[in-house]
């Protein structure tokens, strides 16, 4: 996507020219298909290595922690809304951000590609015009609609305008609605079977999970100083691949989540086998927004559900 | 050394054979990926696969392995004393592994079978297994072993090298274990006078399929503390996209560290060791609370300076690496190790830059 590479660029250029900010965080091309890399400039020059396409799925509010430089950082829809979340919870400054806004139009999911490729994929090209992604390789060739290989969570989403910026590369693109998006239709699949076969379908679900913590380190979320896994005074959870301790991982790191996840997708796109952790936070999500009308990161102000209490909280769900 | 013929169809008659007296490993596709699993009865290894995303190190080296248990019922007379439990090293024999993950197992022997330490399981569970490599002849574009030491029909650590020809493969019988395994097997038919010279085209042909490379050859000559104290010019740029998963630890045929647990389960201790990752904070965290390699720019050093200088200079036999391209492929924020490797080759501290380069 050229025009909105050239935007960031010239915007970030700006920026650091103008003494605005100490670095500018985007992403660099990455030297393999599908993955571009989270990177920080500090110069003009190296600006000119930044590039926006169908392949910046990491969520970049990961990288502002806790920072105390002044930064510039490139925000989609679901990443501003993490940028809010950071805000609220006092892990940045609002001040020390110039958020450069890139209405989103998707990310296509690395997982479906490589197991649709008939090798190992050695090229991508998305055509812009025509809507259409064609991965190649030794021997093989492919070219599939962009809307059919998006991720998941980039089909189904609903805010993909950022909801906090400060300039926009381009205008605003047009939002689906929740009707149209259906968001919470595999949650009601899930929802819908029995224990034994809801049972069957998270263990079988978690089978290939090798405990790397891909996901949870890749989410803006889970920045706690130690996280309860690596505990050991007391230690809450085993270290080996036992399943039971493998689920309770997925589980409570789920509940930390809950009403500040953005389903951004960061967590699935690092997982190297390719589990859908989302399947945990996507019913946590649905379950804010029915319970207390609650959507993550929509503004700075508020603190998520599960932070506070109020007496007129909804409890009628509570047995 | 003997070449035999084993045409496809005995290759699997052959298979069925070796069951009553292996346990047979084999690349197998899974939901999305393949993945190297104990075969079924019945259950062909896919020949056809590309690349498995974790290595096949777990055979030899379990992510989790019981190394000790005990029993905590009073009553018991050994209560509380931990003991070896019963284990069966049963012959295996890992189908298909590729070259650069064979020779992978020679790298990591040199920490578990060294003159004051042997790990016995380790060396027990390496004595019972038979490697039966399947040569590359479609290197991804991420392969860059010709240049790190092995290369797609390297036969290094390997028991037998199969060359897929069409309708047979062309097998090298390398050591007694292969021949072992292959007169189990049944396979026995010579393959004729032109063979060695059909696998030494294949192999070339393979070998000018390798897209991909890394430059080593300044890595020993270059200052450990230089590289060490890069950090403007390497580590600190490098480092700020990295998460810290370990990915890169658990899919690698070539780490090898562990870290051991005590466990608990009803009357039963066990004492098991899992692989460890220093990537993770948690792996050099004092009692103290003091952490000495406490940001994440210094695990990340940490791991390539391990790889490509700390094993260069202690071993001299190349780096701890066998190119098997898995860290690069599915780091989820592209670290790729093959420019940190030629930014490491070329550094030159005089003007602290590096010609980095990205193959
Ligand atoms: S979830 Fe929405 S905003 Fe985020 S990357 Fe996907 S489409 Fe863009
Ligand atoms: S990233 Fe994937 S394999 Fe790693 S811990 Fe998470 S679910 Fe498991
Ligand atoms: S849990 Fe996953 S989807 Fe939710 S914010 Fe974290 S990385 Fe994004
Ligand atoms: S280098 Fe990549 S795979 Fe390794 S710990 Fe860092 S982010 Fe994870
Ligand atoms: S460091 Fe990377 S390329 Fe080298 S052996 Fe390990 S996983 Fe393979």
């Amino acid at each position: 996507m050229k025009s909105y590479t050239d935007k960031i660029k010239e915007i970030a250029k700006r920026l650091l020219k103008e003494d605005k900010v100490d670095m500018v965080i985007g992403y660099r091309k990455g030297t393999v298909p599908l993955m571009h890399q989270p990177f920080f400039a500090t110069s003009e020059g190296e600006v000119d290595s930044f590039v926006w396409d169908s392949n910046c799925g990491l969520n970049l509010a990961n990288y502002i922690t806790d920072r105390k430089e002044r930064i510039g950082i490139v925000a989609t829809g679901c990443n501003s809304r993490n940028i809010a979340v950071h805000v609220v919870e006092g892990k940045i400054q609002r001040d020390q951000l110039y958020i450069i806004g890139v209405p989103c139009q998707g990310m296509v999911d690395r997982h479906k590609l490589a197991a649709m490729a008939e090798g190992n994929i050695a090229s991508v090209e998305e055509d812009e015009d025509k809507g259409t992604i064609t991965i190649s390789g030794q021997g093989f060739s492919k070219s599939v609609d962009k809307a059919e290989v998006l991720q998941e969570n980039c089909s189904i989403c609903v805010h993909r305008n950022p909801v906090l910026y400060d300039e926009l590369v381009a205008d605003e693109v047009t939002e689906q609605t929740r009707e149209q998006a259906d968001p919470y239709a595999r949650v009601r699949e899930i929802e819908a079977m029995s224990p034994d076969d809801k049972w069957a379908y998270f263990d079988d679900l978690l089978s290939d999970c090798i405990r790397c913590y891909a996901c949870r380190n890749a989410c803006p979320l889970c920045y706690c100083p130690q996280c309860f896994v690596d505990e050991s005074n007391p230690q809450w959870v085993g270290k080996s691949v036992d399943p039971t301790d493998i689920r309770t991982f997925h589980l409570l790191r789920a509940y930390h989540c809950a009403g500040r996840c953005t389903d951004c997708g960061a967590c699935v796109r690092s997982c190297p086998v390719g589990i859908n952790v989302r399947d945990f936070t996507k019913k946590l999500e649905k379950d804010c927004l029915e319970l207390y009308g609650w959507e993550a990161g929509l503004n700075t102000e508020q603190r998520p559900p599960l932070d506070t209490y109020k007496p007129e909280d909804p409890e009628d769900f509570i047995k | 050394m003997k070449v035999i013929k084993i045409d496809k169809n005995e290759w699997a008659s052959g298979l069925e054979k070796l069951r009553s007296a292996y346990e047979l490993i084999g690349p197998v596709k899974e939901k999305f990926y393949h993945a190297f699993q104990s075969l079924e009865s019945g259950q062909q290894p896919d020949m056809d696969y590309i690349n498995t995303r974790v290595s096949p190190k777990y055979v030899i080296y379990p992510q989790s392995e019981l190394i000790l248990e005990c029993s905590l019922n009073e009553n018991d007379e050994d209560y509380k004393i931990y003991k070896e439990p019963e284990k069966e090293y049963t012959p295996k024999a890992i189908l298909g592994i590729r070259p650069c993950d064979a020779d992978s197992f020679s790298l990591v022997r040199r920490n578990f079978d060294t003159e004051e330490y042997k790990d016995p399981y380790w060396l027990r569970a390496y004595a019972s297994t038979t490697f039966v490599g399947l040569a590359c002849d479609q290197p991804c574009p991420t392969c860059f072993c010709s240049s790190a030491g092995s290369g797609p029909y390297s036969d290094n650590n390997l028991d037998i090298l199969l060359a897929d020809n069409g309708d047979h493969y062309l097998a090298r019988v390398l050591t007694e274990k292969g021949k072992k395994l292959a007169s189990a097997a049944g396979w026995s038919q010579e393959a004729g006078d032109e063979a060695d010279q059909q696998i030494e085209q294949k192999k070339q042909e393979a070998e000018s399929a390798i897209q991909s490379s890394v430059k080593t050859d300044k890595l020993a000559s270059q200052s450990l503390l230089d590289l060490y104290d890069a950090t403007n010019a390497i580590w600190e740029k490098e480092a700020f996209s990295c998460i810290n998963c370990g990915t890169c630890t658990f899919v690698c045929p070539t780490c090898w560290c562990f870290d051991v647990q005590d466990e608990v389960a009803g009357k039963k201790g066990y004492r098991i060791r899992n692989w460890d990752s220093c990537m993770y904070p948690l792996f050099t965290m004092h009692a103290s609370g003091h952490n000495p390699r406490g940001t994440k720019v210094d695990r990340l050093r940490q791991r390539f300076m391990h790889k490509l200088k700390y094993y260069v200079d202690k071993y001299e036999n190349g780096i701890q690496c066998t190119g098997c391209g898995r860290c690069v492929q599915l780091c989820p924020v592209n670290i790729d190790i093959r420019r940190i490797c030629n930014m490491l080759n070329s550094y030159d501290p005089e003007s602290c830059t590096c010609e980095v380069t990205a193959s």
